[in-house]
């Protein structure tokens, strides 16, 4: 899923304290798993900024709505019939919604209400990790599954560099050294043997480097 | 051993000389008599100056420029490149710059991690990594091409190196990381410092038992201790590096004004160890902001005069 993580409370209110008429939108999907932008944070949020605005002496008109997703047509329509009563969308679903929200409703003013960190999983409530950088050319098939564009800190493709120590990378002993990773799982496979295959120069051109991207299906175009 | 290049340190190690290297680091400004000064120190108990790539990811003069003011003073620079800074256009381009001003030597590497310099909010490119770059300068030198495919005119004639850290983790992928490197093309290594001398030996020895050290020349790393503070902090705080106890303990037993003098004894006693291990073809002296010491301990090892070669 795509991993959010709250944005500070001053920031919002920086941004927002000259509206009148705000709505909170949430939105149901990864945003809420990760607890950054679910109908439960839009309650929170909702509440701190009243509190805010109440001991401004300010009359503030804030709404909360949560969609099922932010980043389909059908769902942003949803709100639609009620959008005129505002002049200010906070959006809580990751940068993905809050630009599909500013393109649907375009002299809408929208704020993004958390920082979009990354493509990651749960380990544990209250910890989620990265796993994935989208690059567009999946490789984990030679790396035993672990992947070490968005694992390992310098994207080593034939790894590891000469910091990893005791597991960890160079950079922060709390963060697994990918290499490592890749090592333990090719052996657990046995398949330490195809470490030794030097991996290509990647072709970056389908990752961020090749320019705004995009995925077009005409066997499932209507 | 065929030679490939005009490299002088090529030409002594195929001579079967051990060799001798060490670095410098280029000045966190713009003066050149900085890189003069640490090199005359040293010119004449070295075969090769190592010009380090924005070592610890701290921002300096470019490895680049620091050679070139090298070979004008006619000496042998080694071209540092770290993958960290430049993507495979800037990559190419300076090795044709270099080949340009006739360096011979190019060391391939990653680099540190820019979290640990003086731009830790900065972008890192990492494009290709070090033992792609290995196979770039071979592609680009033997078969006259760019990596795009289209013909160089006038090659790079340039040697080329890696290092190799037989201390970093996993233990036991560094002799097939070693045999992945040479598979890329690398022609000499230089190895990480070397304190724990029985790992070093016992990976020299499992290189040797797969046929690697024929295929290529080991340089081995030394670095004097100036104090067990240092001694304590390479033990410590670098990652990839180790320290036996019993080493750091010689340093702290020593009095404090003798440290410096006890740290190069223990240099000069490994190197005499490290000579007589099979495969190790030379030695690549990084005495950090300490040039002054490298004459010393290339003497007092028995390897100076340097061989001359043409
Ligand atoms: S290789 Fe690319 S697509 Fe596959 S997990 Fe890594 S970043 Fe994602
Ligand atoms: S220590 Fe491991 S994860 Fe960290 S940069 Fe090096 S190879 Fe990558």
């Amino acid at each position: 899923m795509i991993v959010a993580d709250r944005k500070p409370i001053e920031e919002i209110i920086a941004e927002i304290k000259e509206h009148e008429k705000i709505l909170i939108l949430g939105c149901n999907e990864c945003v809420t798993v990760c607890e950054a932008g679910g109908k439960k944070e839009v309650g929170v949020l909702a509440s701190a900024l009243r509190m805010y605005f109440l001991n401004q002496g300010r009359d503030v008109k804030l709404d909360e709505i949560t969609l099922e997703r932010q980043c389909d047509h059908e769902y942003l329509e949803e709100i639609r019939d009620v959008i005129d009563q505002y002049d200010a969308v906070v959006s809580l679903a990751c940068g993905v919604g809050v630009q599909f929200m500013a393109e649907k409703y375009h002299t809408m003013p929208v704020y993004p209400g958390v920082n979009t960190c990354f493509l990651g999983v749960t380990e544990k409530r209250g910890l989620w990790t990265e796993r994935c950088q989208a690059c567009g050319q999946c490789i984990l098939a030679r790396t035993g599954g672990i992947c070490p564009v968005s694992r390992c800190a310098k994207r080593i493709l034939n790894g590891p560099c000469g910091g990893s120590t005791q597991g960890s990378c160079e950079i922060n002993k709390e963060i697994s050294c990918a290499w490592q990773l890749i090592i333990d799982r090719l052996k657990a496979l046995d398949r330490l043997d195809d470490y030794e295959q030097i991996d290509p120069i990647k072709d970056w051109s389908t990752d961020r480097a090749g320019g705004p991207r995009k995925v077009e299906r005409e066997d499932v175009q209507q | 051993m065929k030679i490939n290049t005009p490299s002088k340190l090529e030409k002594i190690l195929a001579a079967g000389h051990l060799a001798v290297t060490s670095e410098c680091g280029p000045p966190r400004g713009s003066d050149p008599e900085v890189i003069v000064e640490k090199a005359n120190l040293i010119k004449d108990h070295v075969d090769a100056i190592n010009i380090t790539d924005n070592q610890t990811s701290v921002t300096r003069m470019c490895s680049l420029a620091a050679c070139i003011k090298l070979k004008l003073m006619g000496l042998e620079p080694v071209l540092q490149m770290v993958t960290r800074d430049r993507n495979r256009i800037a990559l190419q381009s300076d090795i044709l710059g270099a080949a340009a001003f006739d360096i011979h030597n190019v060391l391939c590497l990653s680099g540190d991690h820019q979290s640990f310099g003086d731009c830790p909010t900065g972008q890192n490119v990492h494009d290709i990594d070090s033992i792609q770059l290995i196979q770039t300068v071979r592609h680009m030198r033997d078969e006259s091409k760019f990596l795009g495919g289209d013909d160089i005119s006038r090659s790079p004639k340039m040697f080329v190196g890696a290092a190799a850290n037989p201390f970093a983790d996993p233990f036991e992928i560094r002799v097939p990381r070693l045999a992945k490197k040479i598979a890329a093309g690398v022609e000499f290594i230089q190895t990480q410092c070397i304190y724990d001398l029985d790992k070093f030996e016992l990976w020299m020895k499992m290189a040797g038992d797969r046929g690697l050290l024929e295929k290529v020349s080991i340089l081995a790393g030394v670095t004097p201790f100036k104090s067990v503070g240092m001694a304590r902090y390479m033990k410590n705080r670098v990652p990839g590096i180790e320290v036996p106890d019993e080493m750091i303990k010689r340093m702290a037993d020593t009095p404090k004004e003798k440290q410096p003098e006890e740290g190069v004894k223990i240099c000069i006693e490994s190197m005499q160890r490290l000579k007589e291990v099979e495969g190790v073809r030379g030695f690549h002296v990084m005495a950090i902001e300490w040039e002054e010491m490298v004459p010393e301990i290339v003497e007092k090892t028995g390897l100076y005069p340097r061989p001359s070669v043409d």
